[in-house]
């Protein structure tokens, strides 16, 4: 009789952390609500790993506690000493963190059955599989994904000759390997299953470029709820099968937003690498490079800023790599004070995951209702006097729209060329991540602004100031 | 109803996919990397397995991989909702007291 109400307390207070993080999500999904609704979850999951430590299942503390420290230092820190301008990387990070925690689940309910001789039932190891591959390929897709981000690895699509052949092969090895080991359940070969799951994360994404991340990023934020999810299978706790599940189609709704923003298929980013290569090398030709483009000085901008009427900028990745965000706000606001109407325009897949920029502006004190959505601005920039462009390429090629031939044709782009005049802040003329070249910048409304975003910015505040 | 729990199971996870679609469609871009790393801080729910795995009687491979398996999640999830705070605790409507 007390064992069941023991086990009905911890089953209510399971509840009460799943229906915390339903409504923890629901309040992230509007800004009014969202700091609170993190707050919410965090509770949720504070009650779940509590519930857990006092449920009888638990005999032994000290690894725990041990753990728990250590974890909890690491993560803070971390948390507290990232730059906005590096959050790609730690979304990918944290990812890999939650893929692998559910692969180590996986496999230590593994070994616990193989060195106590428990007999495993075929739901038991499929589940233990398939939670080792997801967990596995979330791992190190994730620190793939991590490394391009942090460009130590090439952030071009890296490809080598029979690569999609060696990958399906790969792939039909790990089903055999977990054939194998649902009728002959043996450490080795589970070994050898992980290490081929971590291989098949690497080949998943090193084919990915730095312009689809914040596809990638988005598809392993849901995958990291799966290998969640699945290390619940392999438990039978339903806490971690819902909560996976939520995240898992959160992730999913995300990354349907940027293969949108992209008119792309899922499939397409993620094996379309071979064809992407193939069509950009066709699409560069050389002779247009040597168009004329008009350059503009940072006095000559000054003057078309501070006296036109309205204003857009556009930011792109270019702007969190020059980490100009604060020198951008602080030119918007020079030039608002002097009575222009300034607005930011912001592509979806701007910047390398989901919202970068709207982060970076955020962390610059950039108020969001003067962030706008492509379908929100996208009809005024042909009664915009000025488009300041900030490091952004692709998002703003009129080819896309334009152009049937182009690689990126069909992908909705900000119309930035209809404005008045356009300024572009640019390093050098060389194309963008998808290797395109940029009608835009030969336009003859298009003034083109060279260096590092962030100097220029500088200087183009200085002389507004001197005017 | 169901003999096999693991099928029980797959009808609360099918069910959960769905509770997700519905509440978290129609979120605007400002709130996309919020979202997604609170979302992930959710995902280190793996930390309950990990609880499991690594609080067994005696210190075996399997308690050794769990130990790993709790700091790695605690990692995710202390890390994320913070990270995510951060990031929220940034984000600001206009003043409205301009006039």
């Amino acid at each position: 009789m007390n064992d069941f109400d023991f086990d009905l307390f911890i089953g209510a207070l399971y509840l009460v952390a799943v229906i915390l993080f339903v409504l923890g999500l629901k309040r992230l999904a509007s800004p009014k609500t969202a700091r609170s609704g993190n707050c919410i979850a965090s509770l949720g999951m504070l009650i779940a790993v509590v519930v857990t430590l006092v449920d009888r299942e638990i005999v032994s503390f000290e690894l725990i506690i041990a753990g728990i420290i250590v974890g909890a230092i690491i993560g803070s820190i971390m948390a507290r000493a990232i730059k906005m301008t590096a959050m790609p990387q730690m979304v990918a990070v944290f990812n890999g963190l939650g893929g692998a925690a559910s692969a180590l689940v996986a496999a230590g309910v593994f070994h616990g059955n193989i060195s106590d001789g428990t007999d495993m039932s075929m739901d038991v190891s499929v589940t233990i599989m398939i939670g080792t591959l997801i967990g596995a390929v979330t791992f190190s897709g994730s620190l793939i994904a991590f490394g391009k981000l942090q460009e130590i690895i090439a952030t071009r699509p890296v490809t080598f000759p029979l690569q999609k052949t060696f990958s399906l092969l790969l792939f039909v090895g790990i089903l055999a390997m977990i054939g194998y080991l649902v009728i002959e359940p043996d450490m080795t070969v589970f070994i050898g299953l992980s290490v081929a799951c971590l291989l098949l994360g690497i080949l998943l994404v090193i084919p990915i470029g730095g312009a689809d991340m914040p596809v990638v990023i988005s598809l392993l934020n849901s995958y990291s709820g799966l290998a969640a999810a699945s290390a619940g299978f392999v438990l039978g706790n339903v806490m971690l099968i819902i909560a996976g599940a939520l995240v898992g189609a959160a992730g999913l709704i995300l990354t349907q937003i940027m293969t949108k923003a992209m008119n792309r298929s899922l499939v397409n980013v993620v094996f379309g690498a071979f064809g992407a290569v193939e069509t950009v090398s066709g699409s560069v030709d050389p002779g247009r490079e040597t168009r004329p483009v008009r350059e503009v000085a940072h006095e000559d901008s000054a003057v078309m800023l501070a006296y036109a009427r309205s204003v857009i900028f556009v930011p792109g990745y270019g702007l969190a790599v020059a980490q100009a965000q604060h020198q951008l706000k602080e030119l918007g606001a020079l030039i608002e004070a002097n009575g222009v109407a300034v607005k930011y325009a912001i592509h979806p897949v701007a910047g390398r995951m989901p919202g970068h920029m709207n982060v970076l502006l955020a962390e610059a004190d950039v108020p969001y209702d003067k962030l706008y959505d492509l379908e929100q601005i996208n009809d005024e920039f042909s009664s915009t006097d000025v488009v300041v462009v900030v490091g952004a390429n692709d998002v703003v090629n009129p080819g896309a729209r334009d152009d049937a031939g182009s690689p990126i044709y069909g992908m909705p782009i900000l119309n930035v060329d209809r404005a008045g005049q356009v300024i572009v802040l640019k390093r050098s003329l060389s194309p963008g991540f998808a290797g395109i070249d940029n009608d835009l910048f030969y336009k003859g409304n298009t003034s083109m602004l060279f260096g590092d975003a962030r100097e220029s910015l500088v200087r183009v505040i200085a002389a507004i100031e001197d005017l | 109803m169901f003999e096999s729990v693991l099928l029980i199971e797959f009808f609360i996870f099918v069910l959960a996919v769905f509770v997700g679609f519905e509440v978290i469609t129609k979120v605007p871009p400002t709130l996309h990397t919020p979202l997604m790393s609170g979302a992930n801080a959710i995902s280190g729910i793996a930390i309950l397995g990990a609880l499991l795995v690594a609080g067994q009687e005696d210190v075996t491979v399997g308690a050794i991989i769990g130990f790993m398996a709790v700091i790695l999640a605690t990692v995710n999830v202390v890390g994320g909702f913070m990270v995510t705070d951060r990031m929220l605790q940034m984000f600001k409507k206009s003043p409205v007291d301009k006039n």
